[in-house]
């Protein structure tokens, strides 16, 4: 496979939710396109014939019974919350 | 120009489990806000999902009955997106290998002939956090992120707002049928987005389609589509273009707007969720489950019409409603006329469910209680307005027909002899309003068949009263 197309590392920042310096940017662009380009090399591999997995694990179908289990008290759910009203997370106005 | 409009839709339903999809917290509906959440739930850093092994089993149900294949392979998938209802940043849903693929249902158009809209898929994901809004901030109630959800994908095979509400009425029918769902609207338990798009007749190439979110009634469905269609062909016939955006139906002003459209096209960045391992299903396993799929509404209306020789319109009604139609089945097999408990239940019981806001299940009076009722009737031991009278006595406590009947004395009379004493006494009573009916004034019967009826308590076999006056007056 041929080297990673130049990565637009304000678009990846966006989408993670960072804030970039313009210094940031410059820098950061050679290490991520040297990462991505590292983890390139395995399409060097012959895969054919080889199924996809999405798991290391030969492992399936791990499920678990509706049963109902004990939910946190609403206390200790709400004390890591910056903002609370009327039971709920506060967050800032959110516009449709 | 004609137009053809393609209109696909995206149903979202709730499952009918007792907990989440990935937690052991409760779904029931209505609780204090977060008050029903987990650190699974809240999406804490290294809390792990476990999947509930009955959204699979209802997902796979839902899935035969709509005519899906069901995918030997599934697995589930990370959908990335930042809104405040989501507390992970990603929702855990199906991307590439959903549960069930394919399959359709067919529903009725308004000349009786049939169409078939096809299904793509049906996945299964975990539902978001419920958003409240206040003037300057927004709360957030997590106890619906992590309800099991079931998103069912049509093609774009509908053409009418009046297609896309007889697709979704007939889904909704056979979800009920399955008791895979409440598919209670109200509570949420059914929202749709819908795609639409419209094209000249004569161009194959679908138009570019735009998307309305999060509709939660069907008649809001119809509304906006009927809007949103024409909305689409007037734009095209001015000459302007379509763009492809997301929309809101503004409910009260009967208008979809243009939501503030998004800097850049999502970009969801799917892959495969780690926490969670595939799902094998083999054949043995969805044999295993079909067992429990039972007659779906448009094979039993079939069989209720030829079972118990009641009409198409009836069938129809009292179909429409599992418990509802096997309460009349229940009632019909015992009674000597089955359109007689078809007219009972459609009508009688029927008002009264709908007076009171009760369900079949909450009425009191039982199958072979009103069978008994019926047959009364039938049997010419009571008259109909007094078996009226009875059934509002049972409604409001149950009980047996016969003993009300004895109890309260009101067996109808058909002795000739006792009704007779009868009209001879409403006739020497009432000397102007006979001599009015031989007189030729006809109504005058009617008033004298009433006074019979009076006289004799609403207990008089109407017929044989008929019969009798107009044998007196000859």
């Amino acid at each position: 496979m041929s080297s990673p197309d130049k990565i637009d590392v304000r678009y990846v920042a966006h989408l993670a939710r960072m804030h970039l310096a313009d210094g940031e940017v410059a820098r950061l662009q050679p290490q991520l396109e040297q990462i991505v380009g590292y983890v390139q090399q395995l399409g060097e591999l012959n895969v054919e014939g080889i199924e996809p997995t999405a798991h290391a694990i030969p492992v399936q179908n791990v499920f678990r019974a509706d049963e109902v289990r004990p939910c946190l008290d609403h206390d200790a759910a709400m004390q890591n919350a910056p903002l609370a009203r009327e039971g709920q997370f506060i967050v800032p106005k959110i516009i449709e | 120009m004609n137009y053809i409009a393609n209109v696909g839709l995206e149903v979202h339903v709730q499952l009918k489990t007792r907990t989440k999809i990935f937690c052991g917290c409760p779904t029931t509906f209505g609780a204090p806000p977060n008050t029903h959440v987990c650190p699974v739930c809240l999406g804490y850093p290294g809390a792990m999902p476990a999947m509930n092994a009955e959204a699979i089993r209802l997902t796979v149900l839902s899935g035969l009955m709509l005519g899906c294949q069901i995918n030997p392979a599934s697995k589930m998938d990370r959908k990335n997106y930042y809104y405040p209802d989501m507390p992970k940043n990603y929702q855990i849903s199906q991307y590439d290998q959903p549960l069930c693929l394919g399959g359709g249902i067919e529903i009725t158009l308004a000349d009786g002939s049939k169409k078939k809209i096809g299904l793509t898929r049906i996945h299964i994901e975990e539902d978001v956090g419920k958003n409240m809004h206040f003037t300057a901030s927004s709360g957030i109630d997590f106890n619906r992120a992590g309800t099991p959800l079931m998103e069912i994908v049509t093609e774009p095979d509908i053409a009418s707002a009046d297609e896309a509400m007889a697709f979704l009425e007939a889904l909704k029918e056979i979800l009920a049928y399955g008791g895979v769902s409440d598919v209670n609207l109200e509570e949420g338990n059914l929202r749709c987005d819908v795609n639409s798009s419209v094209r000249p007749a004569g161009q194959e190439k679908l138009g570019t389609k735009t998307e309305l979110k999060n509709m939660n009634t069907f008649k809001g469905v119809h509304r906006a589509l009927s809007y949103e269609i024409a909305r689409q062909i007037s734009e095209l016939e001015k000459g302007g273009r379509i763009r492809q955006e997301t929309r809101r139906w503004d409910d009260l002003a009967g208008v979809t707007l243009a939501m503030r459209s998004k800097e850049e096209a999502h970009d969801y960045r799917y892959f495969p969720e780690p926490d969670l391992l595939p799902i094998v299903l083999t054949q043995a396993q969805v044999t295993e489950w079909a067992k429990a799929l039972p007659e779906l509404p448009e094979k039993r209306r079939a069989r209720m019409m030829s079972d118990y020789g009641i009409p198409e319109y009836d069938a129809g009604v009292l179909s429409a409603d599992k418990a509802l139609a096997d309460y009349f089945e229940a009632t019909a097999t015992l009674v000597k006329n089955p359109k007689a408990a078809s007219n009972w239940i459609m009508t009688t019981v029927m008002a009264k469910l709908t007076e009171l806001h009760l369900t079949i299940g909450e009425v009191k009076i039982t199958p072979a209680q009103l069978a008994k009722l019926i047959n009364l009737v039938e049997a010419k031991t009571i008259n109909l307005p007094t078996a009226k009278e009875i059934f509002e006595l049972m409604f409001a406590q149950g009980g047996d027909a016969g003993e009300i009947v004895k109890a309260k004395g009101l067996a109808q009379v058909s002795d000739a002899g006792a009704i007779e004493k009868i009209v001879d006494e409403a006739i020497a009573a009432n000397p102007k309003v006979v001599a009015d009916y031989k007189g030729g004034k006809e109504a005058s019967f009617k008033f004298l068949v009433g006074q019979v009826m009076k006289l004799s308590k609403g207990k008089a076999n109407p017929a044989l009263a008929n019969e009798l006056l107009k044998k007196k007056l000859g």
